[in-house]
């Protein structure tokens, strides 16, 4: 099928190799993948920040790009959770609620696109690594993402999955709170990290690089030793 | 920044930091856990449980007009005295009222979280009464003179030794630092003060309109013995509380204390229709009902936050949510802390002062989920921002969106602002992580992650 | 207009805009609700089995978790021995009590000093006894819970201030969960409610220091179930 691939803007300049592995997924599983070059970002930071007239202006523009996609794939938890469940509020008595609404059935988050729409979990991967998996906030509890994920890490060839006792547990981003109350944020990124540095796993893996950046950017600063993946990099990797 | 806003982010800057507060909680919160899914298995089916009890509380505040009256109705048939509060001036006076009536001395509470609203206790040690706290965890922090630190645990934050610390100094009484001893301890002295006591003041949990009464959830007993000893008893509660039915109960006793302590039940639940009636042998020959408006209404009006009026203050959404176990209750610096606090605030207290509680979440969405009557709390923090913003919007937040909005919409100016990223960040490299730092907020704590040589963009444009 | 015709007018201003319902979407609109019934509440809240022994054996696992001491006894003599042995073991001296069958039984068979408080006490004196003797309108399975009253259990303080509460009560009072102890005391009252119901669910308790567990904060440190 045509899959219209969403890439978010932190995904665009800081973590390219995300939507390169998605693509290069999505192609060899036989589906065209196209990417619209318009809009660069969802508007949840304008939405979050309580902006709505402004993140309007940009989901608009996204709505538009989207138009007449049979499926959309989102590659981020947090942006798919914008589009699939925010939108419809953000646009609720507007008119462009019923172009919202009709949206929504339509995105997935790449890990539950291939699971719960493919209907595939074995992509022939292999990650001599022992891991445990960070469940972001919107994919987890707005997109209700549990399973997925760790149904295509059961199939990656010698990934040992350990899991942490905080997975479920905000690691402290939620965009510009990160930088509105950075105390708490870097507290709550600490507690996430300890409770990963616990089960001695080499990575923490996620599907939200917005979620993998905050933690990275604290475990450099303290140099710890662990590193952050994003799923879709290990599903390439064959 | 208001005066609130700025209390809120030194405490939580200085809590953020301070590792024992943080394991402390993280111990308490880890047991708690264990403890409330364990009770939340017992249920045979708690989703459909937490269904039933939202809209159950649905028809409570939907149809309050109507609940309210019956309950009054029913309360004034057996002879409690029913007052109404339009605000927290008027309860204060109310409840001062029926003390100088009644000629009072001694004051024994039990706990209220509406007086901590309303600052019952300072208006009455002002007005020369003795006023003690019979609820340990509230006996405690009212030795140490601090607020309490969560709406079911007050003295959560303490150890044993600053239990016994206080005990020594405020009471001359601390065999030991055994929370066994120390509770006899505050066991002994309150007994003579329930004995003593003229006036005896409860909250209430909820207040069934079908029939009456006024039920109160504790695990001490001390509602119990406040509620049986004194002469003159008053009851205070916010209007949210009705309940439609008594067989309601069956539902949210069990509910309240699977989320609020891990409970199956707790140790008392205990309705009271009305003062002593006729062929009883004890309890107080009068009985206040004090009904507190305190800006509920204006929580009422607003349909889209409505439910938020459905709150049974539990506590689960505390516990749950992360910011709370980080910066701990008293960093709130209001009487509803966590996520309900957050949401409420400012709307009972002001949208101007009090946003910044809205704002101090990261919206990850535990409160709502474990919520047992299913408020929609992390949305509903959506909306506090959201109207903030239309009330009083921060200019240059506004234009940075509106400038962005054409920046991310446009493919050139993305391209271009990407080739500048690359280029902004070798410059950023010499004031990182110092004050002149643009970026300080992020760079204080935290690396940021290089630009990419090649952003997908670029790599999916290089392709085609 | 007095405040309670203000608040009143703010509430049903405040109703004319409606509210969604609790889990559902904009999209559907309201339904009628109707409240759930006691099998509705029945299927969600924890199971109890159907029989006698289930639930006397329930309420025992209960009353264990809970260290309160619950027996299960032959007859009124059994009862009367069984309250012997703890007073000798506990060295009674003073105890306190209401009328009735079983609690006049018990107190016979106790042979101390007395205080009824079915009639006006001095609640001193009440203070001052070891034992507080009390029948009870239910015994609930689902949680080990006595339900006692004002009317029916020696008035408000009986079963909460002396340091050890003793229940007497027969098996027929045993009910099997919380939608049918709070069906029981409708049938029971109907219009005419005593002014205090309290579900006791083992002895008083705290967690407030460290999350302890410690017995006997304020009410009965030991709470005793004699069932004949």
């Amino acid at each position: 099928m045509k899959v219209t691939l969403f890439i978010p803007c932190f995904v665009d300049l800081f973590y390219p190799q995300v939507g390169i592995s998605m693509v290069r997924i999505l192609e060899k599983l036989g589906h065209t993948v196209v990417c619209p070059e318009g809009p660069a970002c969802c508007g949840q930071p304008a939405f979050n920040t309580g902006y709505w007239e402004e993140s309007r202006e940009v989901a608009i523009k996204v709505m538009e790009s989207l138009q007449g996609a049979e499926v959309v794939v989102i590659a981020s938890g947090s942006c798919g959770a914008m589009m699939k469940v925010f939108y419809p509020e953000l646009f609720a008595g507007t008119k462009y609620e019923t172009q919202a609404r009709e949206l929504a059935p339509k995105c997935y988050e790449f890990s539950a696109f291939l699971v719960n729409k493919l209907g595939v979990t074995n992509l022939g991967a292999r990650f001599q690594h022992k891991v445990t998996f960070h469940d972001g906030c919107h994919g987890l509890r707005e997109l209700n993402n549990k399973r997925p994920p760790r149904e295509l890490m059961a199939k990656v060839h010698g990934l040992e999955l350990v899991e942490m006792g905080a997975a479920e547990t905000c690691c402290g981003f939620g965009g510009t709170f990160s930088a509105k109350f950075p105390m708490i944020s870097t507290a709550m990124g600490d507690v996430k990290c300890a409770s990963a540095l616990d089960t001695s796993a080499e990575y923490i893996v996620s599907c939200d690089s917005s979620c993998l950046m905050h933690l990275q950017g604290l475990i450099d600063r303290q140099h710890k030793p662990i590193k952050t993946i994003h799923l879709a990099e290990i599903l390439v990797q064959q | 920044m208001t005066e609130p806003a700025v209390q809120f982010k030194h405490d939580a800057r200085r809590l953020s930091a301070d590792l024992r507060h943080r394991q402390i909680i993280l111990t308490a919160m880890g047991n708690y856990e264990v403890a409330r899914d364990q009770r939340k298995g017992a249920f045979q089916d708690w989703q459909s449980a937490r269904q039933m009890a939202a809209e159950t509380k649905w028809d409570a505040i939907n149809h309050l007009d109507r609940h309210l009256e019956q309950l009054v109705r029913n309360l004034e048939a057996r002879g409690t005295k029913v007052h109404w509060a339009a605000t927290d001036q008027q309860a204060r006076d109310i409840i001062l009222g029926i003390l100088r009536a009644k000629k009072a001395r001694i004051i024994v509470k039990s706990k209220a979280m509406t007086s901590e609203e309303i600052h019952l206790n300072e208006a009455m040690e002002q007005a020369g009464y003795e006023v003690v706290e019979s609820d340990l965890g509230e006996f405690i922090v009212q030795l140490r003179e601090e607020p309490p630190y969560h709406i079911v645990f007050p003295a959560m934050h303490l150890t044993r030794d600053d239990i016994k610390d206080v005990f020594q100094r405020k009471l001359g009484d601390a065999p030991s630092n055994n929370p066994e001893e120390l509770t006899m301890v505050a066991r002994r002295v309150l007994r003579e003060k329930y004995l003593q006591a003229d006036v005896g003041i409860t909250g209430a949990n909820f207040a069934i309109a079908e029939t009456g009464m006024l039920s109160i959830t504790e695990n001490e007993g001390n509602a119990r013995l406040t509620a049986a000893l004194s002469r003159t008893m008053i009851t205070l509660l916010g209007i949210e509380k009705v309940l439609p039915r008594l067989e309601d109960l069956a539902l949210f006793l069990p509910m309240l204390a699977a989320m609020g302590t891990g409970q199956a039940i707790t140790c008392y639940n205990t309705l009271y229709g009305g003062p002593r009636q006729p062929g009883e042998s004890d309890g107080p020959g009068e009985y206040h009902v004090v009904l507190l408006d305190n800006h509920r209404t204006a929580l009422l009006a607003d349909a889209e936050q409505r439910d938020s009026l459905h709150c049974i203050r539990c506590g689960a959404c505390l516990n749950a949510c992360p910011i709370f176990r980080n910066v701990g209750g008293h960093t709130y610096g209001t009487t509803y802390c966590g996520p309900i606090g957050a949401v409420i605030t400012p709307n009972l207290r002001g949208l101007n002062e009090w946003r910044h509680l809205s704002y101090a979440s990261s919206l990850c969405g535990a409160c709502t989920e474990t919520c047992p009557v299913k408020i929609n709390l992390h949305h509903h923090l959506l909306q506090n921002r959201r109207n903030a913003s239309r009330r009083r919007p921060s200019w240059w937040q506004r234009i940075a969106f509106q400038v962005f909005a054409p920046v991310a919409n446009k493919p050139a100016l993305w391209a271009l602002v990407t080739r500048m990223g690359r280029l902004g960040q070798k410059a950023h490299s010499l004031v990182k992580g110092g004050r002149l730092d643009p970026a300080y907020a992020w760079t204080k704590t935290r690396d940021l992650p290089p630009v990419a040589k090649q952003s997908f963009k670029e790599w999916w444009r290089a392709r085609r | 207009m007095s405040e309670r015709d203000d608040i009143l007018a703010r509430v049903r201003e405040a109703l004319t805009v409606p509210a969604p319902m609790p889990g559902h979407d904009h999209d559907t609109g309201p339904r009628a609700l109707v409240l759930p019934s006691m099998a509705d509440q029945r299927r969600v809240l924890p199971a109890v089995g159907q029989s006698f022994d289930e639930q006397a054996a329930l309420f025992r696992r209960k009353a264990v978790e809970l260290h309160a001491d619950f027996r299960l006894v032959k007859d009124v003599a059994a009862m009367a021995a069984e309250l012997k042995a703890i007073c000798a073991a506990e060295k009674w001296q003073r105890a306190a009590s209401h009328a009735g069958e079983l609690t006049g039984a018990a107190c016979r068979a106790l042979g101390l000093p007395i205080l009824l408080t079915d009639q006006a006490f001095d609640k001193r004196e009440l203070a001052r006894c070891d034992v507080g003797i009390s029948d009870c309108d239910a015994l609930v399975a689902q949680t080990g819970s006595v339900v006692v009253t004002s009317r029916s259990a020696g008035g408000r303080a009986l079963s909460v201030l002396p340091p050890h509460h003793v229940v007497v009560a027969r098996r027929e009072q045993l009910l099997p969960d919380l939608p049918a102890a709070f069906a029981f005391l409708r049938s029971k009252y109907g219009a005419d409610y005593p002014s205090m119901i309290s579900f006791i669910t083992g002895p008083s308790r705290t967690g407030d220091i460290e999350r302890i567990l410690v017995l006997g904060a304020h009410g009965p440190k030991k709470l005793t179930i004699l069932c004949v």
